[in-house]
C-alpha cells in the first residue's frame, strides 16, 4: 500500500505564524539596532505625554481633571493607539503601494490582503511606545482615587484592548477608502491620527461638535476618557455620558463591522494598472 | 540669480500639481486646529480667562496662525536629499555646477511660496470665520511678520538639510526622520506655546533653534511682540539661521569627502 501522496495544505493560521515569527526573529537579530529603535519609539510616547504635563504645570485642572487623572486618560488611550499602530499601522502604506503598483502582487497570493499587509512590516519596536503607557499607568493608578470593584478591574483590563480594536478599525476604514482617494490620504489621517490625539485628552475640553464627532462617529473618547471617568467615579460632560465607557466593547464590534465593509469594498474596487 | 528663480518656480509648479492632496491637507489642518483650540482655550478658561498673556481669542489666534505655518515650514519633516543619498543619485547632484545647499534652499522657498497661500491661508480663514482670530493693531506687525516667516522657513530648511546629511553616515534614515517631528513639535511650541512652559523646559526649548521657527513668527505676526521687542526676536531668529546654515555647509563638506557611490 502506497502512502497517500496528496500533501496537506498548511493552514492559513500556520502560514501567518511562520511569517510573523520570521519578522520578529529578523528584528531581534540586530540587537543594538533593535534596542535603539525601541528606545526611540519609547521616546515618542514620552514626548506625546509632554503636552498634558506642560498644560497641567500651567493650570491646576484640565477639563476637570488633575495631572494624575489626565495622565490616566492619556495612558489608557495611548496604550490602545500604540497597540493598534503595532498591528495595523502598516495599512498607512496603501497609497504608496497603489502608486508603485505593488498591490497586485498581494492580490494573487492565496492569503488575504489585510493579513499580508498586517504581517508585512510587524514592527516590534513600536512596543516601546506601548511600554511608556504601561509604565505611566503603573505610576498613576496608585495616585488616583479608585474604589476598586471587580467591574472596575475588568474595565481597566479590557480598555486597552477595546482601544486597540477601535483605532485598528479606524486604520482599516482609512485603508479601504484609500482605494478611491489615493492622493487624498490626509483626509483619513485627520480621523485616524486626529482620533488618536482627541482620545488622549479629557473629552470635556473638546468643543461640543468635536466631542460628538469623536464619540459617536470616531469613538475615540471611549478609549480613554469615558473608562477613566468610570474608574474615577466622575460624571461625564454634556454629550458624553460616562456610562458609554461600559458599552465600548460593543462600539468596537460595530466599528469593525463598518471597517470590514469599507475594506472589502475598497479591495473589490481596485482595478490595478495591468502591471 | 536666474538659476535660483527657475529652481524655485519649478518647485512651485511641482507642488501645485496634486490638488486633491492640497484639499486633504487643508481639511486635516483644520480638524487638528479645532482640536488644539479646544484644548488651549479650555486651559485659558480654567486659568480665569488669561494665561501667560493669552486670552481665549489670543489662544485661538496662536493656534490658527500655527496651523497656517505648519505646511510651509514642513514641520513634518522631509527626506528628499537622504533618499537621493540612499539611491546614489546624490552623486549626480554633486557633479552639477550649482551649490547643493543653496539650490535646495531656493527650491524650498519655491515650495513654501505655493504652500503658504494654498495650504496655509484656508485653515486660517476657517479659524477666523468659526472661532475668531485677533489681528494685530500695529501696522508694523505685518511687514515684520512676513520677514519673520521668511526667516523661519529658511531656518526650517537649514535644519532639515542638516538632518538629511545624516544619511551619509547612517543607512536607515527613516528612524531619524520619524523622530524629527516628535522632538521639534513640542519644543517649538506647536502643542502648547513656549510661554506656558515651566521654567526648566522653557530654558531647554530656548537652547534649541526650534522656537525660532514656530513660536517666534507667530509672536511677531500676531503682534504679541512689537517694535524693538519684535526686532530682538527677529535678531535671535537670524542668529540661529546663520548658525544652522553654516553647520550644514561644514557637515556637507565632510560628508562629500567620505562619499563612495557604488556602481555607475
Amino acid at each position: 500500500m502506497a502512502e497517500p501522496t496528496t500533501a496537506r495544505r498548511p493552514s492559513v493560521l500556520h502560514t501567518y505564524r511562520v511569517v510573523l515569527g520570521s519578522r520578529v526573529r529578523a528584528q531581534l537579530s540586530y540587537r543594538v539596532s533593535f534596542a535603539l529603535t525601541f528606545l526611540s519609539a519609547a521616546g515618542i510616547g514620552v514626548i506625546e505625554f509632554s503636552e498634558i504635563y506642560v498644560l497641567l504645570s500651567a493650570v491646576p485642572v484640565f477639563g476637570g481633571l488633575d495631572l494624575a487623572q489626565a495622565a490616566l486618560v492619556f495612558a489608557l488611550a495611548n496604550l490602545g493607539f500604540a497597540l493598534a499602530d503595532l498591528v495595523f499601522g502598516q495599512l498607512d502604506s496603501i497609497p504608496t503601494l497603489l502608486r508603485l503598483g505593488q498591490l497586485e502582487a498581494l492580490l494573487v497570493r492565496p492569503v488575504s490582503v489585510m493579513g499580508q499587509l498586517v504581517t508585512s512590516d510587524f514592527q516590534l519596536r513600536r512596543l516601546g511606545r506601548a511600554l511608556v503607557s504601561v509604565v505611566l499607568l503603573a505610576v498613576v493608578l496608585p495616585l488616583v482615587d479608585v474604589d476598586w470593584t471587580p467591574a472596575r478591574v475588568y474595565l481597566l483590563l479590557v480598555t486597552p484592548l477595546v482601544g486597540c480594536a477601535i483605532y485598528g478599525a479606524m486604520f482599516a476604514v482609512a485603508g479601504g477608502v484609500q482605494f478611491w482617494l489615493v492622493d487624498g490620504a490626509e483626509f483619513t489621517s485627520s480621523f485616524v491620527y486626529g482620533g488618536g490625539y482627541a482620545g488622549q485628552v479629557p473629552g470635556s475640553v473638546l468643543p461640543p461638535v468635536l466631542r460628538s464627532v469623536f464619540t459617536f462617529v470616531v469613538p475615540a473618547t471611549l478609549t480613554g476618557y469615558a473608562p477613566a471617568l468610570l474608574l474615577l467615579g466622575l460624571p461625564g460632560p454634556a454629550l458624553l455620558p460616562a456610562w458609554l465607557g461600559w458599552w465600548a466593547p460593543l462600539v468596537a464590534a460595530w466599528t469593525w463591522l463598518l471597517a470590514a465593509l469599507a475594506w472589502r469594498s475598497g479591495v473589490r474596487h481596485f482595478t490595478g494598472a495591468g502591471g | 540669480m536666474r538659476t535660483w528663480r527657475e529652481l524655485a518656480a519649478g518647485e512651485l509648479r511641482r507642488y501645485s500639481t496634486y490638488r486633491l492632496a492640497v484639499l486633504a491637507g487643508v481639511f486635516t489642518n483644520s480638524v487638528f486646529g479645532f482640536l488644539r483650540v479646544g484644548i488651549l482655550v479650555s486651559a485659558v478658561t480654567t486659568a480665569g480667562g488669561s494665561l501667560a498673556g493669552y486670552t481665549a481669542e489670543g489662544a485661538s489666534t496662536y493656534v490658527w496662525l500655527g496651523q497656517a505655518l505648519l505646511a510651509p515650514l514642513a514641520l513634518m519633516g522631509w527626506s528628499e536629499i537622504a533618499d537621493r543619498v540612499r539611491t546614489g543619485d546624490i552623486a549626480v547632484d554633486l557633479a552639477r555646477p550649482v551649490d547643493l545647499q543653496l539650490s535646495w534652499w531656493a527650491r524650498d522657498l519655491g515650495r513654501a511660496a505655493f504652500v503658504l497661500p494654498a495650504r496655509g491661508l484656508p485653515p486660517l480663514l476657517v479659524g477666523a470665520l468659526t472661532v475668531g482670530v485677533a489681528l494685530p493693531t500695529s501696522w508694523t506687525a505685518y511687514p515684520l511678520g512676513v520677514l519673520s516667516v521668511l526667516v523661519a522657513v529658511s531656518l526650517s530648511f537649514a535644519l532639515r538639510f542638516l538632518l538629511n546629511l545624516a544619511a551619509f553616515w547612517v543607512l536607515d534614515f527613516r528612524g531619524i526622520a520619524g523622530l524629527y517631528f516628535v522632538v521639534i513639535a513640542p519644543l517649538c511650541g506647536l502643542y502648547v506655546p513656549v510661554h506656558l512652559f515651566p521654567g526648566w523646559l522653557a530654558a531647554l526649548a530656548h537652547a534649541t533653534p526650534f522656537p525660532s521657527m514656530f513660536q517666534s513668527p507667530i509672536d511677531v505676526l500676531s503682534g504679541r511682540v512689537l517694535g524693538r521687542d519684535a526686532l530682538a526676536v527677529l535678531g535671535v531668529q537670524l542668529v540661529w539661521l546663520v548658525v544652522v546654515a553654516l553647520l550644514g555647509r561644514l557637515v556637507l563638506a565632510r560628508a562629500t569627502r567620505r562619499l563612495v557611490v557604488q556602481g555607475g
